[in-house]
């Protein structure tokens, strides 16, 4: 379907070739890819906009590593969903109601606070979520987890770094990294939610339940939070849901303009 | 004998890289000869480069404002303490030494004693070269977000990461000889060190990612691998890393331009108006004529005669051009010169007349992207004000911890 | 005595740079990173970069100077604790040691015919 498809490098799960072997859990596989690519694109966005040059180069790397474990899944999906569709396809060609990722990582990049305290959380739920998934029943999901472990452990330990930091700095960095972690709160129950695709991969083996990594993620984020001086907020009055189900916030179709524009500008064009 | 003071030790480069680099001909001369314009007679040791075609970003040329004072090296400050060196150096101490190594061609190390005029050459020119790579983030930078392709966007991540490596690789470089880094920044950022003018210019399509690699780090590679061999030891040794780290970024510029010329109809007219706009501000970049009249007694002179600067401005931008014009032969771009031609008398190619006022008033800070890229710049830096004194502080409450548990 | 072949710090020439350029923030302090390239070699001095920590040192060395697996293993120093000899005692340094031929085992007549020597 798509030229770009023919020229991807090899990555772990693009390398597969499963055309034609249907699956039923393409669908929870599509949510761990559009999370991580929605991020991806999240945080390339501080490349030129980070405090210090040494940190353009930190987060350009949590993006890439990110970008590549998206396209690690992407042909994968396509493998199994009956589509045929290449990382291009799922990433440049379908709408915000088809996007299966959720609203954490969507927001807009607010100050390195924010950052921080987004990738705090995120990063805590990859380890864990990774972590179990190493052991799937899915021979290629298994060997993508096994490798983003490493990569996300990383990401955990620098988030962490700075929360730390930050939280046990000055006044100002405090009282922001305060601000930011109660700012990303309503956003992290929807982490957790037990929604239908990830119960049925769950029941085959192949999925985690994401209800199940709750307490795990919640000690390791929280532990990192105590270190850095600052509370745990846990009070929100309302919480984001829908992204797994394609409803999504009101950035979502900015994001998705933006990342789209100039391949669906150019139907079938080669790049 | 031991003195404790602190040293700047910095650019040192494992075996492996020159093994690298020499493998390929930046410093031994003996790479694929196929890749070395075989015409080419515009100074023989160019030639003996090798194949520099794959080589990738830099911006060394030191362009000077002839109508401004360069920087302290030129006001009465200077000249006092100009003054005070010279006489330290007829007293027959550093001056000596440092010659006899020019002389030698061997490198000049960051404690050893060299001429101020040299050092603030030096500091000038690295710290431009820095700070083009620091500001050269942002033309394609502003790309990443609208990548039309996940592999274009992991391929502009990566370069634009590299950019900022390379700023800081030459940050530090510039550190042996005495300025703070965030002495670099404020002068940048204050407007009283310049960047590399050609990201003053807009990147108005996706193209515009391909010209730069293949036209504006191709003009950059003419200025980089004579570095290489600059007399200054750390601004080498930081050369030839970023010699080998950029190997793929021109690469990566040309692919992108063959692609959209093999594709739609808007696909060649975009690389072609890339082309178009890019070309006539990449031979620029070279700097403006430095041979014959205008080089007698100049600042390229001194620069050559210290190892700064190996070749000549013109003789550099003859040679891109000559390296250029096949390529843009292959990839199916025009390039928009009517005066472009082979001159078989000379074994060149002539081209037209530069537009040496435009290159002046953009470098003078009224070009169509000046104030947006350093507006750009100081805000990120501002913004994160708060961030690095939050980490100061942080260290600071560490390293009284520390001690408290020590005691 | 080595302070005269010190460099002078380039802004102490420059009449613009003192008053307006002081700063309420202070510089993140320099760190020399050191990278084994593989296992069997020495750690080579590759360059420097800021950072308020050494922890954080380490994680920056980490993504400027090892982003093509140029590396196994860093080591970061604080650029202020590295204590050198001076270029000024060059001489008395490193001379005296030229003409102690007799340290190198080309200095050895031995017949050419024993073997293993």
């Amino acid at each position: 379907m798509s030229d770009n498809a023919t020229r991807q490098e090899a990555l772990p799960g693009a390398a597969e070739n499963h055309a034609g072997d249907h699956k039923p859990y393409a669908a929870y596989l599509l949510g761990l890819a559009d999370d991580a690519m929605v991020y991806a694109q999240r945080l390339s966005e501080w490349m030129t906009n980070a405090p210090q040059i040494e940190e353009d180069m930190a987060l350009g790397n949590i993006a890439l590593d990110l970008l590549g474990q998206a396209r690690a899944l992407y042909p994968y999906v396509g493998s199994i969903d009956g589509t045929g569709r290449g990382e291009d396809d799922y990433a440049m060609q379908r709408d915000e109601r088809e996007w299966r990722n959720v609203h954490l990582v969507e927001q807009e990049r607010g100050d390195f606070a924010d950052e921080m305290a987004r990738l705090l959380w995120f990063s805590a739920r990859q380890v864990e979520l990774h972590t179990a998934l190493a052991g799937s029943a899915d021979d290629v999901l298994a060997g993508v987890a096994g490798k983003a472990l490493k990569e996300v452990r990383y990401h955990l330990d620098h988030a962490s770094l700075w929360v730390v930091r930050l939280g046990d700095g000055t006044d100002e960095s405090h009282r922001r990294m305060q601000a930011a972690l109660e700012r990303v709160l309503p956003y992290l129950a929807e982490l957790f939610d037990d929604d239908e695709a990830s119960v049925l991969a769950a029941g085959l083996g192949v999925g985690v339940l994401p209800s199940s990594l709750h307490d795990a993620v919640v000690a390791r984020a929280g532990r990192v939070v105590d270190e850095a001086t600052l509370t745990l907020p846990n009070d929100s009055p309302w919480r984001s849901r829908g992204g797994r189900d394609g409803v999504h916030s009101r950035p979502m179709g900015y994001l998705l303009a933006e990342m789209q524009h100039i391949a669906r500008s150019h139907p079938g064009a080669t790049w | 004998m031991v003195v404790p003071v602190p040293v700047r030790m910095v650019g040192g480069v494992p075996v492996g890289v020159l093994v690298f680099v020499c493998h390929h001909g930046i410093l031994s001369g003996d790479g694929d000869p196929a890749a070395a314009s075989p015409r080419s007679t515009v100074d023989p040791a160019l030639d003996a480069l090798g194949p520099i075609s794959h080589t990738g970003l830099m911006y060394g040329n030191d362009v000077i404002d002839p109508n401004e004072p360069l920087n302290a090296a030129e006001t009465a400050v200077y000249d006092a303490a100009a003054a005070h060196d010279d006489q330290r150096d007829s007293r027959g101490g550093v001056g000596d030494e440092f010659d006899a190594l020019i002389a030698a061609d061997q490198r000049i190390e960051p404690r050893d004693a060299m001429p101020e005029k040299y050092r603030e050459t030096l500091v000038r020119q690295i710290a431009q070269h820095a700070h083009s790579e620091i500001i050269g983030m942002q033309p394609e930078g502003n790309w990443i977000s609208r990548a039309p392709s996940l592999r274009r966007k992991a391929i502009l991540i990566a370069k634009v990461q590299d950019e900022a490596g390379h700023g800081l690789y030459l940050y530090s470089a510039a550190e042996t000889l005495g300025v703070d880094r965030q002495e670099l920044l404020d002068r940048l950022h204050d407007g009283r060190q310049k960047y590399s003018s050609i990201f003053n210019y807009p990147t108005l399509t996706w193209a515009d990612c391909g010209a730069i690699g293949w036209l504006v780090d191709g003009a950059a590679i003419m200025n980089q691998v004579p570095l290489c061999r600059c007399s200054y030891g750390p601004y080498a040794r930081a050369m030839i890393r970023v010699c080998k780290e950029e190997s793929f970024h021109q690469r990566q510029g040309f692919e992108i331009l063959w692609t959209l010329m093999r594709g739609t109809e808007a696909q060649q007219a975009m690389a072609q108006d890339a082309a178009d706009r890019w070309w006539w501000p990449a031979l620029a970049m070279f700097g403006p004529p430095d041979t014959g009249e205008a080089t007698k007694g100049g600042h390229t002179e001194q620069s050559m005669a210290w190892g700064i600067k190996r070749f000549a401005n013109d003789d550099l931008r003859q040679r891109f051009v000559d390296m250029m014009v096949p390529q843009a032969e292959k990839l199916g771009v025009v390039l928009p010169d009517p005066e472009l031609r082979w001159n078989d008398e000379r074994g060149h190619y002539d081209f037209g007349e530069i537009d040496w006022d435009e290159f002046w008033q953009v470098l003078r800070g009224d070009g169509p992207c000046n104030a947006e890229r350093i507006a750009h710049r100081r805000r990120a830096h501002e913004e994160g004000a708060w961030v690095r004194e939050a980490a100061n502080a942080y260290a600071a409450k560490q390293a009284a911890r520390t001690k408290e548990s020590a005691a | 005595m080595s302070g005269a072949t010190n460099p002078p710090r380039t802004d102490s020439h420059d009449p613009q740079a003192p008053a307006e350029v002081a700063h309420q923030e202070r510089s993140w302090p320099l760190w020399e990173v050191f990278v084994r390239g593989k296992r069997g070699l020495s750690h080579v001095h590759v360059g420097s970069l800021h950072a308020p920590d050494a922890t954080l040192a380490l994680r920056n060395a980490r993504d400027v100077y090892t982003r093509r697996q140029e590396g196994v293993s860093i080591w970061v120093v604080r650029a202020d604790d590295v204590t050198a000899s001076s270029p000024a005692e060059k001489d008395s340094f490193f001379d005296p040691a030229a003409d102690k031929v007799y340290r190198h085992p080309s200095f050895y007549d031995v017949p050419e015919d024993v073997e293993y020597l």
